[in-house]
């Protein structure tokens, strides 16, 4: 059942992508994220979904694994597609009863959907891409940066990191629990929905009791080993900006630039139901 | 320094768990418990299940303070509250389960974690993970993730953990109890290879018997008390009064306490395999 499980959805290639920063990848989808937002007309879009194309051919990673991201979120992009078609006021080109379907509702229902998948495109690359362990170590070092939620910096990073060394542990352990019961006579995988669900119970009960054991003993072992928060820890593995680090920065900025831009550049040249 | 200090000392202590409920008494589980381990030495403790042998264990590294009586680390006080921390580095500690007590994903990182907290710098963690890893044979597994590893590989990576802080001292608490026979033997291998090698002072504590025949010195609590202390030879000897406490001997001190049982004339200090077929090949 969990022989194959994969942590996070990395998927190990060794493109000019994988090999980046992690603190650059994080960056750089935080601004692509804000842009998808900033951008608003057809030229946008199209520089947007070509630097989309182009990450993801430089990534090296199977278009097919990129859009398994999409499939969880197709409910989300139907429902606002729907909510922004019939909710928006403007010239009505459709009507039938109360309901009625606007010039300006398609628009927006449009960019909505486009900004969703986009977003969630481009999020999933950095994270196909980056290795759970690297994703904590960056998102540490980010949030090292950010006033705020510094103080929670360490902290929040440790208990992913320790999640993240516990989960095949918990999954091994779970699957013992399943056969212990089991060969007590559970019937697991038989019955209706609530049957099964009442199933589970025998199974999470001592695999609770377990993870608060073993997190006992672990916070002894952490002390006993000196652990005292972050004040004054050092790293083993220090995050160092490369040159290809420095390329995709200025890359970055070039990309805020032309997005930014796109907003003033003139619509005349397109086909009208292109203008928006 | 004085050079007769012991690196772990025990002072009388006794310790006392309370369950918590008011007027309740609590239960003794070390009891005017005292001790001295001096540098170098390989101590081993054996008792049986309740006998105060994990509680000795937690007081040596602060991670719980005596009720009564002091306890010293290279004669730091663990009641002093400053030097916890550097208790927790002269005497470092290895547990019974290789799974809770290996924090990170990679077994590299995992090793850096102690000096990581001390605030070690990266070049000179890099060194230390590094001969650390050497020291216990784990190096080709560097950038392994800790769950791909056999047990008793996980507790070498725990050990090398532990070295990575540079330790005077390795408190072993039960650190084969959980693995198989092939896993046993590395550990133990690679405790005896520290012991000798780098002079590591080694407190062994386990039910393993065998585990101790080569220890320097071994001691035997019962109910919160040191009920025998000497050489392997001198306390295995003691067949019958180990056995009155729940405990075993070395297989072949069994064997040959069997024999003389029988009316064999086999002297009643053997250890191991060979001397003792030595001794009954004599046998007339």
């Amino acid at each position: 059942m969990f022989e194959n499980i994969t942590i996070g959805q990395y998927y190990p290639t060794d493109s000019f992508i994988h090999r980046l920063d992690p603190r650059t990848k994080i960056v750089f989808t935080a601004a692509y994220i804000v842009m998808l937002f900033v951008i608003n007309n057809f030229w946008g879009y199209l520089a947007a979904g070509v630097l989309l194309v182009v990450m993801l051919v430089t990534s090296k990673i199977p278009v097919r694994y990129v859009f398994k991201g999409l499939k969880g979120i197709i409910f989300i992009i139907v429902l606002t597609v729907i909510l922004n078609m019939f909710m928006t006021q403007g010239d009505v080109i459709w009507s039938w009863g109360f309901l009625q379907i606007t010039k300006q509702g398609v628009d927006t229902a449009v960019k909505m959907a486009i900004r969703l998948v986009f977003l969630v495109v481009g999020t999933s690359l950095m994270t196909l891409t980056t290795s759970p362990i690297d994703l904590t170590d960056g998102m540490e070092a980010c949030m090292n940066v950010m006033p705020g939620i510094r103080k929670y910096a360490h902290e929040l990073a440790m208990m992913m990191s320790i999640a993240l060394r516990f989960i095949p542990t918990l999954l091994d352990e779970t699957q013992k629990i399943m056969k212990a019961q089991k060969a007590r006579g559970a019937q697991l995988d038989t019955g209706g929905l609530i049957q099964r669900a009442k199933a589970l119970v025998p199974i999470l009960v001592p695999l609770f009791v377990s993870a608060f054991r073993r997190a006992d003993e672990l916070a002894v072992a952490m002390e006993a080993r000196c652990y005292r928060g972050g004040k004054g820890r050092t790293r083993l593995k220090q995050l160092v900006y490369e040159r290809r680090d420095v390329i995709t920065y200025t890359a970055m900025f070039i990309m805020i630039a032309v997005l930014w831009g796109s907003r003033y550049f003139p619509l005349d040249v397109l086909p009208t139901w292109l203008r928006g | 320094m004085n050079k007769e200090q012991p690196i772990l000392s025990l002072k009388d202590v006794s310790f006392e768990y309370f369950s918590g409920e008011e007027n309740e008494e609590g239960s003794l589980a070390l009891d005017g418990l005292s001790l001295d381990v001096q540098k170098g030495e390989f101590v081993g403790v054996i008792g049986h299940n309740g006998s105060g042998k994990s509680t000795m264990s937690k007081l040596l590294n602060a991670i719980i303070l005596p009720t009564k009586g002091d306890v010293l680390v290279k004669g730091l006080n663990t009641k002093d509250e400053q030097v916890t921390w550097d208790i927790r580095q002269t005497a470092g500690m290895v547990f019974q389960n290789p799974d809770n007590q290996l924090v990170a994903t990679i077994v590299e990182e995992d090793v850096a974690f102690g000096p990581e907290n001390l605030g070690v710098i990266p070049g000179e963690i890099r060194r230390r993970v590094d001969e650390s890893l050497e020291t216990v044979g784990m190096s080709a597994f560097k950038k392994k993730e800790p769950h791909n590893l056999s047990g008793g590989q996980k507790q070498r990576v725990a050990i090398a953990g532990i070295l990575a802080m540079e330790p005077e001292c390795i408190i072993f608490d039960e650190p084969t109890a959980m693995l198989d026979p092939s896993g046993r033997a590395e550990v133990m291998k690679t405790i005896k290879k520290l012991n000798r090698e780098n002079h590591m002072t080694v407190l062994h504590i386990t039910h393993y018997m065998d585990e101790l025949i080569d220890a320097d010195r071994i001691v035997v609590l019962d109910k919160g008390k040191i009920v025998m202390q000497g050489t392997p030879r001198e306390v295995f000897s003691h067949v019958d009064e180990l056995k009155a406490i729940g405990l075993d001997v070395p297989q072949m001190t069994a064997v040959a306490h069997g024999l003389r049982q029988k009316g064999f004339d086999l002297p009643d200090n053997l250890l191991d395999v060979k001397e003792t077929a030595e001794a009954i090949c004599r046998l007339k």
